[in-house]
């Protein structure tokens, strides 16, 4: 019999996610992230207890079953006695109702570990798409493109900053970085030797929005194993009205044969961008609520890594999300989630990006709680060489960390250091009684900076999203397990 | 066998509060710009 005591200080509602999705009854418990398919009984019974805790009623066997009863449900004793038998029996093996690890904070050395950086190779862009957050391309600046003296500074930066960590990750970031190919194959080209010669391997990606990905370009690419993320949003009418050249015309026709064809170079790319991947991804916004027809577009010109994101938007921008857009939203997260299933049981596999998540191999609690690392693991690099904590923070003064020119670069700015590095998912207060938690890291502090001028207040909108994905996410893994078990 | 409830993953999660941190996986992004890796979908390298 299910330990009712112990509800006395144990909040459900943070603690044990209960939901329902597709034909199944879902319990994802959080502080173990283990994940449990229920029967409508045993449902109804976590929903009861959650219900007495919201009107701060103690939990009694009582208690539930006058609420199972009001809420027209029958009750029968003998199998109520075995729903709650049960649930003890899990809640001892820890694998239900536990308890959240006590006292856990991440820890930083004093000074920081910085082993990625973001150089933005390119403050110009070829196209002109409508959300872009770094106005177009120049980052509210003008437009300017990175020269070698730069480039070289910054991966010498990143091989000294990361200390005893060998491995190093260099990302080619925009505007659009291939407007500066010349300096990534010289930069490529440096940073193996410099790596080589401190005893450190540098991954290098590269984000692009596949304009100039010409055939020498892709080859270099593949010759040098760079992992590659590219833009597309899906329909050509979608992409089209978002993503236009400068004269207005779309850039659809354009990009999309050539984001197929390097898709195809790489038929074993990792859904968990491990080893040399790439990934094929989109914005959604305002306009095309229905994304899911976005995504098997693109399934269907045969590219098998996708991701497509809520638009991070101001209210004022007319793609932004409106009140009475999230049902529609979830919506079509419920329907990508079936038609991903149905398409994986004909062979037609393909991977969603918000969908993967390797639940018993993911990470460790204490990076879950530190979430992304901008500004003091991850730091940006502007064209001119001043540091940020992020791509997003590029060009916002407040947020500067320092510059490669400095006497010092490795001086980060203290406070902001410490203020990134504080703003963990313990000190959000939202975070902290939310049960996404864990696999969400408290956001983007980037959006959340946008929407709440804080660091530790966060975009509310991001959260329904993101526990909306988590909800499918889940209910995906749990019917690939269910399968394999048949 | 359980009659009501089917425990598809068993995970422990809080046990890696004590054997973590170790700090060599790949940064990861949550935001919609670049998708480098979210923590979600990260994969333990130890
Ligand atoms: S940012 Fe939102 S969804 Fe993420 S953990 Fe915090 S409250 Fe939950
Ligand atoms: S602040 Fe946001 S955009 Fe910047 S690295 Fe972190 S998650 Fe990514």
């Amino acid at each position: 019999m299910l330990n009712l005591v112990y509800f006395k200080d144990y909040s459900i509602k943070k603690n044990v996610h209960s939901y329902r999705q597709g034909d199944l009854f879902i319990a994802h418990d959080v502080n173990s992230g283990s994940l449990h398919v229920l029967d409508e009984g045993a449902y109804d019974v976590i929903k009861a207890i959650e219900k007495l805790q919201e009107m701060l009623e103690t939990v009694t066997t009582e208690g539930i079953c006058q609420i199972l009863r009001q809420a027209g449900k029958t009750v029968i004793a003998e199998e109520l006695s075995e729903i709650l038998d049960e649930l003890e029996e899990l809640r001892k093996e820890g694998t239900l109702f536990s308890a959240e690890a006590e006292n856990v904070l991440p820890m930083y050395p004093e000074k920081p570990i910085v082993k990625a950086i973001c150089l933005h190779v390119a403050h110009d862009c070829n196209l002109r798409c409508e959300y872009c957050f770094a106005g177009t391309g120049a980052f509210g600046g003008s437009r300017t493109m990175m020269d070698v003296e730069t480039g070289k500074k910054g991966i010498d930066f990143v091989i000294e900053s990361s200390g005893h960590r060998d491995h190093c990750e260099v990302d080619f970031f925009g505007g659009e970085p291939l407007l500066n190919f010349g300096l990534i194959k010289s930069l490529v080209e440096y940073g193996r030797k410099a790596g080589k010669a401190h005893g450190k391997t540098i991954k290098f990606t590269l984000t692009t929005n596949g304009v100039l990905l010409n055939d020498r370009i892709q080859e270099f690419l593949e010759q040098e194993e760079i992992s590659v993320v590219l833009s597309l949003d899906g329909r050509p009418e979608v992409h089209d009205r978002m993503r236009p050249y400068a004269d207005g015309r779309g850039s659809y026709a354009k990009v999309t044969p050539l984001i197929k064809q390097f898709a195809a170079k790489r038929p074993e790319s990792s859904p968990y961008a491990q080893g040399t991947y790439y990934y094929v991804r989109g914005t959604y916004t305002h306009f095309n609520l229905d994304f899911d027809r976005d995504v098997l577009h693109m399934a269907d010109l045969g590219i098998k890594q996708i991701s497509v994101e809520p638009v991070v938007a101001s209210p004022k921008d007319a793609y932004a999300f409106q009140e009475g857009d999230l049902e529609k939203i979830h919506e079509a997260y419920d329907r990508l989630g079936e038609e991903l299933l149905l398409r994986r049981a004909q062979d037609r596999d393909f991977n969603f990006f918000h969908f993967n998540i390797a639940l018993d191999q993911g990470p460790c609690m204490i990076k879950r709680l530190s979430g992304c690392g901008a500004g003091h693991e991850y730091v940006a690099i502007s064209p001119e060489g001043d540091l940020y904590p992020c791509h997003q923070f590029v060009g916002q003064e407040a947020y500067k960390l320092g510059s490669l020119y400095d006497e010092n670069p490795h001086q980060l700015k203290d406070e902001v250091v410490k203020s990134f590095r504080s703003a963990h998912v313990y000190s959000k207060p939202l975070c902290r009684e939310c049960w996404a938690r864990f696999a969400c890291s408290g956001g983007c502090h980037a959006a959340n900076v946008s929407f709440t001028q804080s660091l530790t207040d966060v975009y509310t909108l991001g959260c329904e999203l993101q526990k909306k994905r988590l909800e499918v996410a889940f209910y995906i893994k749990i019917k690939e397990i269910q399968q394999d078990l048949m | 066998m359980a009659k009501h409830i089917q425990t598809i993953v068993k995970a422990n999660l809080s046990s890696t509060a004590k054997t973590g941190g170790c700090g060599k996986c790949q940064t990861s992004c949550q935001s919609a710009c670049k998708t480098s890796c979210t923590v979600g979908n990260q994969v333990c390298v130890k």
